[in-house]
């Protein structure tokens, strides 16, 4: 009979951060595009909400183009959020389990999860984008549609780092719900894609300080139209709008890092 | 073969808040060996497997896994474990294959060396034919397959389950055990598992009992039932009390009153009945006589029946 050493392996295969994070996120593109109802949904309900306040408030000069950038925002929000109620999900189902006692650092859990709900996201915003190029005559160079969807993925990746961070202590889909219609809701009605930026008063002090609005004016500088300008008057530089977006990116990811590694009694099953 | 046990705790203790769910374990569970945690649910085993499997951190004592210490570095225990949780953790939206994928590269297994194993893994599961199918279609013992897949696909040198036999037929039992021991005969796997159930307690080499935190009882299953001094007598009467202290002056022996029965264990026990009818045949509702069962261990060693509305509570109060 063989000894117990010449049969196994001298060490165990050593665990691969980056390998982690990207079968993790692979995961999560799987598991999205066999769920047909969450393609239709994440895209379904910002198309229409883009029709009615288009439509609705067109004669207040308000139209199509202006509501156009906050839609691609609402995209890029309902698939994070989407993405990271399936933490929660995970969770119940089982799955986080082994994630968690595999020899995988938390940060490469972590990114997995976000980078492929980012993704996921970007792509149905990509496809907005290219439904607004159809019908509204958006006019953008190569450069300027590189530089788009870069920014629309770095406010992907805060979005949904901030949906792990929620969903991360929260031991069912209803709780996030709540918090959806009490605070990620609103941060986007704040952002400056639906009430015009610049007012007075505290509703103008919440759409400054709300690092989203930034990624929305940055938005709003690349998408050039043929003809006709919509008026916005951005709320900060160019510069600066990328920079609190970039910033923002990175603070819900240190935090989605950070949160990942206390445990919650939802943990375990 | 190595001296160094596969799992060895002391003073172990754990709490959820106030409530101390294990209280001072020690115990030493050696390689190669399949070794059962048995318990109510309530009794801290499961709290107990969730601190051996790094799912949860240790509070206090000592624990060294694989001569790992745990509270030292987790990292390196997880790359020789392996684990199958009681709660499923396949993902159902995934194929057999692409669960094993996934679960692969977590491990750092890639490439070819990972098909490899897979492919090596289904085979000896049974699940060749099942490899492109969606979990969710598959029964409750195939799944559980995969989920064993799962937990060996890295070759861990310890296996840790929690009630594995959970939401399994009687058929899908046995293969479970098939497998659990042939891990071992073949590969030197140490397999430690958490039950509630008796008669699957009774097929490892080592039974820890456990209750209400405390491990009460560690012996082969063989050696457990021969600490019960004999056969167990248990009597159903509406005055336990009453009956239990007339027996034991009428026989001078000890009789107790456990869970509202009244309870003794005699060599011979089947000449027991005739003897007590005769006596105290109207106060008896019913009397039975069996073989010391690991039930009669538990009792012995802790006063309580294994089920026990007591129990329960603990329970509840664990999940808060």
């Amino acid at each position: 009979m063989l000894s117990n050493d010449s049969q196994l392996p001298a060490s165990p295969p050593r665990s691969n951060a980056v390998l982690a994070a990207w079968t993790l996120c692979q995961r999560e593109l799987v598991r999205f595009v066999r769920q047909r109802n969450r393609v239709f949904g994440a895209l379904g309900q910002p198309i229409i909400f883009w029709l009615l306040f288009s439509e609705g408030l067109k004669a207040r000069d308000l139209g199509y183009r202006y509501f156009f950038p906050g839609t691609l925002v609402m995209i890029l929000l309902f698939t994070a959020i989407f993405a990271t109620i399936s933490i929660i999900e995970d969770r119940r189902e089982g799955f986080l389990q082994t994630v968690l006692v595999a020899p995988v650092a938390r940060w490469a859990m972590v990114l997995g999860k976000i980078l492929g709900g980012s993704l996921i996201a970007l792509v149905q915003a990509l496809a907005f984008l290219a439904l607004g190029w159809l019908t509204l005559g958006i006019s953008m160079s190569v450069g300027g549609l590189f530089a788009v969807t870069l920014l629309m993925l770095i406010i992907a990746l805060a979005l949904t780092s901030l949906g792990f961070v929620i969903a991360w202590r929260m031991d069912s889909t209803q709780g996030f719900h709540a918090i959806m219609s009490v605070f990620l809701l609103p941060m986007w009605l704040l952002s400056g894609s639906f009430f015009p930026a610049g007012e007075k008063g505290i509703l103008g002090w919440i759409v400054r300080l709300n690092p989203l609005t930034y990624g929305v004016s940055a938005l709003r500088g690349l998408l050039h139209y043929t003809g006709e300008v919509p008026e916005a008057t951005p709320i900060a530089s160019v510069g600066m709008s990328w920079m609190v977006t970039c910033l923002f990116a990175l603070a819900m990811f240190a935090l989605a890092t950070w949160i990942a590694k206390t445990r919650t009694t939802g943990d375990l099953l | 073969m190595s001296a160094a046990p596969a799992i060895y705790v002391e003073h172990l203790v754990h709490r959820y808040g106030r409530r101390l769910a294990v209280r001072d374990l020690t115990l030493r569970i050696d390689r190669g060996e399949v070794f059962t945690f048995l318990g109510p649910n309530g009794s801290g085993k499961t709290t107990l497997f969730r601190v051996l499997s790094t799912l949860i951190p240790q509070q206090a004592g000592r624990v060294r896994i694989l001569n790992e210490d745990l509270s030292a570095d987790a990292r390196r225990i997880r790359e020789r474990i392996g684990v199958v949780f009681q709660a499923p953790s396949v993902d159902g939206k995934l194929t057999v294959a692409e669960n094993l994928k996934h679960q692969g590269h977590l491990y750092g297994l890639a490439g070819s060396r990972l098909r490899e194993r897979s492919g090596e893994m289904l085979a000896r599961l049974g699940l060749s034919d099942r490899g492109n199918d969606r979990v969710e279609t598959l029964s409750g013992g195939l799944r559980r397959r995969v989920e064993l897949a799962k937990a060996m696909l890295h070759r861990p040198q310890l296996l840790l389950l929690d009630e594995p036999s959970t939401g399994l037929d009687p058929g899908a039992r046995s293969d479970l055990w098939r497998y659990l021991n042939e891990v071992r005969e073949r590969d030197g796997v140490t397999v430690v598992l958490t039950t509630h159930l008796l008669d699957e307690a009774e097929r490892a080499d080592r039974i820890g009992i456990m209750h209400q935190g405390e491990l009460v009882a560690l012996d082969t299953p063989d050696a457990l039932r021969a600490t019960v001094g004999g056969d167990a007598i248990t009597i159903r009467t509406n005055e336990p009390q009453r009956l239990a202290e007339a027996i034991g002056t009428q026989h001078n022996c000890l009789c107790m009153v456990v869970d509202g029965g009244v309870r003794l264990e005699q060599p011979d026990g089947h000449q027991w009945i005739p003897r007590l009818a005769e006596t105290f045949g109207d106060q008896i509702d019913s009397i039975t006589v069996g073989k010391p069962t690991l039930e009669d261990v538990f009792i012995d060693r802790t006063g309580h029946q294994f089920w026990d509305g007591q129990n329960e509570q603990q329970e509840t109060a664990n999940d808060e």
